[in-house]
């Protein structure tokens, strides 16, 4: 089988993928820290593990998401199966592919509402910001941003638009929106962009970006096929800060009202003389 | 021992839950949308248990191994003062991290399958190798300029939207000058870096940094980082691009 022939080949080449940082962190704690490595052993079988974990992790990326993603986006685009769905008469219009916006859509949310490192980062973003932004909250913003991305990203694609100006357009919303963010969020908002997208992902989206620009007629690869990901790291910035005005905005405007009931009950408890709170 | 086991079984599950929203969402497709069943089931089906065994040991490796020194390090160097060697270390840790994550490795080489394709460098093991080497070189030495940059900003107390707004700008006229074919890559290049090795350990030295200098908050000087690390790989793709 051809599998088992590439894995020692594959293996020596991760080896020296991962040289570079086994050297970064020996070379560091001999020459700058001097002192000895806790656990040796246990380090080294973490390497070890590693090694063997990416050199696997590849095979099955060959074998499995690769000609998934564009097995998925040649399907998606066969004229026969758009031929049953489409919407429009005559010759085929974008919005004849809309099937392949939902696939993205849907790809885009279901890995990201789930994704650990998001969850910690929510919590922690709850904690500090006193409860105003709300964990599942955050999750759902970050989700809808990458989902709205990569169905935004495939969209490009069939119509064969540059890339930049959507992202051009993009930073342009990201400057404005910084300006009026609060300012806790505004670094927490820049990172999720780059943390969303595992290691999982990423594979699979551009394997579909790829197969899409080589089944639409018109476009190529190289100039059409990538840039999926990159909608998906722009977008969660927009919804993050756009979340984050919108609790606070709620949140300004549910204490102005407590305000107003506040002062109402006060008076009405002044002249009852009693003092129940049911200004909630 | 037992430890370890349970390190292991959590890292398995983890990665099954990475991949389960992928096949729940391609599964629905499959039997609902497109009516459909792949026909080499069998190949994918082995392929998906690869990715799921690749996973876990990968993370099961970097939980038992790189972890626990990699942040300890990154906590002795904030902690430490010299800030010379803190900068240093902050570069190597974002080239080293980002030269061995998967993703990267991946995608690097489909970029040069793709160009291979369109002509743009010559279809032979050799050519395309040294494509996505080069690649994969350029976007780990930007990450490890980036790491360096954000952990001077924190150590200076810039503000970042400033310099991630010189970061767009700097995207934006370079893109003007860039050849067509690279700025896709270049683009994505920006998200792909940023996965499993880099984040946690390049968040514990940025959050390490910012609570061991006084009058900072973790939240707003801890975050950040990743933020440069996904911005400064666009820049140098591009101008990778230029020069090829």
């Amino acid at each position: 089988m051809q599998l088992f022939n590439d894995f020692p080949s594959l293996l020596l080449a991760t080896f020296f993928d991962i040289l570079p940082i086994a050297v970064i962190i020996f070379g560091f704690q001999f020459l700058v820290i001097r002192k000895r490595v806790k656990n040796l052993k246990k380090v080294l079988m973490g390497m070890f593990y590693v090694l063997i974990g990416i050199t696997f992790f590849l095979l099955g990326l060959e074998e499995a998401l690769f000609p998934i993603g564009r097995s998925m986006a040649s399907q998606l685009t066969n004229p026969e199966f758009l031929q049953t769905v489409r919407i429009s008469i005559g010759e085929l219009q974008w919005q004849d592919y809309y099937w392949v916006y939902i696939f993205a859509f849907a790809v885009g949310a279901g890995t990201t509402i789930a994704e650990p490192a998001l969850i910690a980062v929510a919590m922690k973003a709850n904690e500090v910001s006193g409860g105003a932004i709300g964990v599942f909250g955050l999750r759902a913003a970050v989700a809808l941003g990458v989902a709205v991305g990569l169905a935004l990203g495939t969209y490009r694609i069939v119509i064969g638009a540059p890339m930049h100006y959507f992202i051009i357009s993009g930073y342009v919303i990201v400057v404005i929106q910084t300006f009026f963010s609060p300012r806790l969020i505004v670094p927490l908002a820049y990172d999720s962009g780059g943390v969303t997208t595992s290691t999982v992902t990423v594979p699979l989206v551009a394997a579909l970006g790829l197969g899409l620009a080589e089944t639409v007629p018109g476009r190529s690869p190289l100039i059409d096929g990538f840039g999926l990901i990159a909608f998906a790291s722009l977008c969660p910035m927009i919804s993050v800060m756009a979340y984050a005005q919108l609790s606070e905005f709620k949140d300004a405007r549910a204490s102005k009202k407590r305000l107003k009931t506040d002062e109402y009950y006060s008076k009405k408890n002044k002249l009852n003389g009693s003092d129940d709170d049911t200004s909630d | 021992m037992k430890r370890s086991l349970q390190l292991f079984l959590s890292s398995l599950f983890g990665s099954l839950r990475d991949l389960l929203p992928i096949v729940l969402v391609i599964a629905f497709f499959q039997l609902f949308v497109l009516d459909q069943t792949p026909d080499n089931l069998l190949q994918i089906f082995i392929g998906l248990v690869f990715v799921v065994l690749g996973l876990t040991f990968f993370i099961f490796g970097l939980e038992q191994g790189l972890f626990p020194i990699g942040e300890s390090m990154a906590h002795a160097f904030a902690t430490k003062g010299s800030a010379f060697w803190l900068l240093i270390f902050a570069f190597a840790l974002g080239f080293g991290t980002t030269v061995a994550e998967p993703a990267l490795i991946a995608v690097a080489d489909e970029a040069s399958k793709v160009a291979a394709e369109a002509g743009l460098i010559e279809i032979n093991d050799q050519a395309m190798n040294s494509y996505a080497k080069g690649l994969r070189y350029t976007v780990a030495f930007s990450v490890g300029v980036a790491i360096t940059l954000g952990v001077l900003r924190i150590l200076m107390n810039w503000p970042i939207h400033f310099m991630i707004m010189i970061g767009y700008v700097m995207v934006i006229v370079m893109t003007g000058f860039a050849p067509d074919e690279i700025i896709g890559i270049a683009y994505d290049s920006g998200g792909v870096t940023t996965s499993t090795i880099t984040v946690p350990l390049v968040t514990a030295l940025g959050i390490g940094l910012a609570s061991s200098i006084s009058g900072r908050n973790p939240m707003v000087d801890g975050f950040g980082l990743i933020a440069f690390a996904s911005l400064l790989p666009i820049v140098f793709v591009l101008a990778y691009g230029m020069i090829i």
